[in-house]
């Protein structure tokens, strides 16, 4: 025990950590800080030597000044009408140089096949014609919109921003547990983390080189300008959000703060003869790239539900025209549906003639007998979700379900299996998360955040890490209360830069007083005040 | 820019100005009202809100009713916390546009708001308090966002409001004539050191409304504040023309100020309540036209399907 000037106990760091052996055994999950039997793994080494050195006052007081700083910063997430900052966990996710180079290929090969996938789905349905995938599946797709079948958007790109959702099962193998290509979300908080961990955790950085994540606004805004309608030399872009009351509103006000672009709501927009403008104070000004951040279905009026009011009518005829580019494209909602997900393995090796890197995780699809029935046996050992669903709406974890639960879904899944995907229940891995007074085993997935320009997917070092704050329980989305990690990627030595660049040392400069010249008037100084 | 955001940083302007005014205006009175027996206390706690431009919600209204309706009442525009929680809410609009700091500071200003004790002596530490945030919004939007159109709108918003504010306070006289000394006014608009400067032995009510009124140096006089809102105006629509005004915003803040400026009196004091009521109607003029000439979204939706 060490005790500080008050005489109070300051819990040693050992202390913190007391439970944690029983409590991650008791999970049974893959523990990203410690091996069995509580050693750091090597490359948790600087963060678990910052961690001892602090006493729980220490911790919580972090934990409070960098929640403090989120509320000052508006770093926050609306949920039921209510500001709430985003929690983040005072322990970093760290990634190892090695496992990240497989992530970052895996990645990029998964947007790749997606984009292949995309562009033949709203095309020549080539990978229907060979078998691949059923035109069915394809086509009761909720998000398989008809409006932008047969033509290529303006600047080739569909799949502009991803973010893959990867987890570590128990055996600490990485899989893929979905694709989001819609609107992902989630990059501001990677960006803001990192900030306000070099301020709430500045120990552990040291000695170690943590690739940096604030070139994605930059990288964002290039591949959005690359791809603007042919012809354009200076492309105006714009970020095009919901409002005040969405929940990521933060998030797109710091994305377009960051690439320094205008960020509209469907209001300010006005499209005439397939082109797009926006009503600033000198007048109306064409728009060439929209970064959307919208629901499809509210986008257009004059093409989906004629009474939103958040979108603005015309889009998707002047995108259909080629006078702009929706960024991702309308449509690609049919690439996230979870029964196409588990056709992904198969679509890479069709478009790309590669096996997959990162693998899924099983999946039975519903909507074939034999699996249904099989899965109908086993619910309660099951994971179940909707085909649609993100943020985590309408999942069932039967283990935790009750029996009421359970017979609702079995109603529903006999109703319409096209709906829902099982799978079984995976251990998520944990990280060490603050909870009360100490630290205990949580568990994380990760959402690594992609950039495609055209020519290449560039992949975000880290991504965002999301954590259960509750001991158990294995939904991390923030609306169910979840938190985060600021997500570290380590570098290896062949990343950094071969030779570090010598410093000039700086000569100490003299204080000069230019005026009044007079030599001798620190003498008068202290003259006069004698 | 987005017409839009123009419209969210005028606002951001005129909110935070009114903070200010409304907490110096505050202030001063506080310490009178607190003196008043009761009954006079009430119904010059009416008239001061009437000068504000709000009404009281019930018949009983004391002095607890006018801080809340003055301080604390966050749902009511002419409320320092009100302004305070719209200036936010404006910038939370126009985010990305106002300079990381100018929101963190308005955003901290904002949850700053709760933290104090809603008595008389409390009101006092919270007028001082929103002094210091509003001047540090201020410093902030001036140092850290460029002087280019989003700035001007946000000083055209500021200076207007300033004109306002000033008008405001100097009504506030008629209030309590017997109590309010022209030390106080000036201690209000913060100008009692330049004006004793200024004028050394010439003072007495008329020098001293003469100088928050008048005045071609002082920043808070509506003199000042109109040749401020001027120049903005002509910032933002440099056309030169040789006749006229085709902006109607520039011809009704230039006319108000000229008339002011041009104007002769020998009894500035009799004719106070009728310039201030010029002056306030023009700001609201001058508010309009602005809105019409560059915030106009009236033929927004052009299209409004039908709902299946």
């Amino acid at each position: 025990m060490r005790s500080n000037q008050k005489g109070d106990c300051l819990i040693p760091m050992s202390d913190l950590f007391q439970d944690y052996s029983e409590a991650a055994a008791r999970s049974g999950a893959y523990d990203e800080m410690f091996a069995p039997g509580q050693v750091a793994r090597k490359s948790y080494g600087q963060v678990s030597g910052a961690l001892r050195e602090l006493s729980l006052a220490d911790v919580s007081a972090r934990a409070d000044s960098m929640a403090r700083t989120f509320l000052d910063r508006g770093v926050t997430f609306d949920y039921a009408g209510e500001e709430r900052p985003f929690p983040l966990d005072i322990v970093p996710r760290v990634i190892p140089a090695d496992e990240w180079d497989v992530l970052e290929r895996g990645v990029a090969q998964r947007v790749k096949a997606l984009e292949a996938f995309l562009n033949d789905v709203y095309g020549r349905m080539a990978v229907v014609a060979d078998g691949v995938i059923p035109r069915q599946l394809i086509t009761t797709s909720a998000h398989f919109h008809r409006a932008v079948h047969g033509f290529e958007p303006a600047g080739g790109v569909r799949v502009h921003v991803s973010g893959i959702d990867v987890v570590r099962d128990a055996a600490g193998t990485f899989r893929v547990l979905e694709d989001n290509v819609r609107v992902p979300s989630g990059v501001s908080y990677v960006l803001e983390n990192r900030r306000a961990m070099a301020k709430g955790l500045p120990e552990a950085f040291g000695q170690q080189h943590i690739r940096p994540v604030e070139e994605y606004p930059r990288r964002l805004l290039s591949a959005l300008r690359k791809t603007a309608p042919a012809g354009v030399d200076d492309p105006t872009v714009v970020v095009l959000t919901p409002g005040v009351f969405n929940s990521a509103y933060f998030e797109h006000t710091l994305l377009a703060g960051l690439m320094g672009v205008e960020l509209v709501e469907g209001r300010d927009l006005i499209c005439r003869g397939n082109r797009v403008y926006m009503r600033t104070t000198a007048g109306e000004q064409r728009v060439d790239v929209i970064y959307k951040r919208i629901d499809d279905d509210f986008l257009d009026p004059l093409q989906f539900r004629s009474d939103s009011m958040l979108g603005c009518p015309g889009l998707v005829n002047a995108a259909r025209a080629g006078g702009v580019t929706i960024a991702n494209a309308v449509g690609n909602g049919v690439a996230d549906d979870k029964l196409v997900y588990s056709y992904v393995p198969d679509l890479i090796r069709y478009y790309l003639h590669e096996e997959p890197i990162i693998a899924n995780v099983d999946t039975f699809r519903l909507e074939e007998k034999e699996a249904r029935e099989h899965v109908l046996d086993r619910l309660h050992e099951l994971v179940v979700k909707p085909v649609d669903g993100s943020g985590g709406k309408g999942l069932v974890i039967g283990p935790d379900a009750s029996k009421e639960e359970l017979d609702a879904l079995r109603r529903r899944v006999i109703a319409d299996p096209r709906g829902w995907i099982a799978q079984p229940v995976l251990q998520l891995s944990t990280v060490p998360t603050l909870s009360g007074d100490k630290f205990g085993p949580r568990h994380v997935d990760l959402r690594p955040f992609a950039v495609n320009d055209g020519d290449d997917v560039w992949v975000l070092p880290g991504g965002l890490t999301r954590v259960a704050l509750k001991e158990g329980s294995l939904i991390v989305n923030s609306s169910q209360g979840g938190g985060s990690k600021d997500t570290w990627v380590l570098a290896n030595s062949s990343q950094l830069p071969a030779e570090a660049i010598p410093r000039q040392s700086v000569r100490v400069r003299e204080q000069v007083s230019v005026w009044p010249v007079e030599s001798n008037w620190r003498d008068r100084q202290t003259e006069q005040q004698q | 820019m987005l017409s839009r955001i123009a419209e969210s940083l005028f606002w951001i302007g005129r909110y935070v100005e009114r903070a200010d005014g409304t907490a110096r205006i505050l202030d001063v009175h506080l310490e009178r009202l607190n003196h008043l027996p009761l009954e006079e206390q009430q119904s010059v706690a009416r008239d001061l809100l009437a000068v504000m431009g709000a009404k009281p919600q019930s018949d009983d209204f004391g002095l607890p009713e006018l801080l809340h309706a003055l301080a604390y009442d966050k749902a009511s525009a002419s409320s320092i916390a009100g302004s305070l929680g719209a200036a936010r809410e404006n910038a939370r609009r126009a985010r990305e546009t106002v300079s990381q700091s100018l929101w963190e500071s308005l955003n901290t200003t904002y949850y700053g708001l709760n933290q104090h004790r809603k008595d008389v002596v409390g009101t006092y530490r919270f007028c001082n308090w929103v002094l210091e945030r509003t001047a540090m919004v201020r410093g902030l939007a001036d140092t850290t966002v460029s002087h280019d159109e989003s700035w001007l709108f946000m000083v055209l918003g500021r200076s207007l409001e300033r004109a306002d504010m000033t008008a405001r306070m100097l009504s506030t006289r008629d209030v309590q004539s017997a109590g309010m000394s022209w030390v106080n006014m000036l201690r209000c608009a913060g100008a009692y050191e330049s004006f004793i400067r200024t004028r050394r032995a010439a003072f007495g009510d008329q020098h001293a409304a003469e100088f928050l009124l008048l005045d071609r140096l002082f920043p808070r006089s509506i003199v000042y504040a109109l040749r401020d809102a001027d120049e903005c105006l002509a910032k933002l629509d440099p056309s030169a023309q040789r006749v006229g005004f085709i902006n109607d915003a520039r011809r009704i803040v230039g006319q108000a100020r000229t008339f002011l400026e041009f104007h002769r009196t020998d009894d500035l004091m009799s004719e106070l309540p009728e310039h201030m009521e010029r002056v306030q109607k023009a700001v609201t003029q001058a508010s309009d036209a602005i809105s019409r000439k560059y915030f106009n979204q009236a033929d927004e939706h052009a299209w409004v399907g039908e709902v299946s």
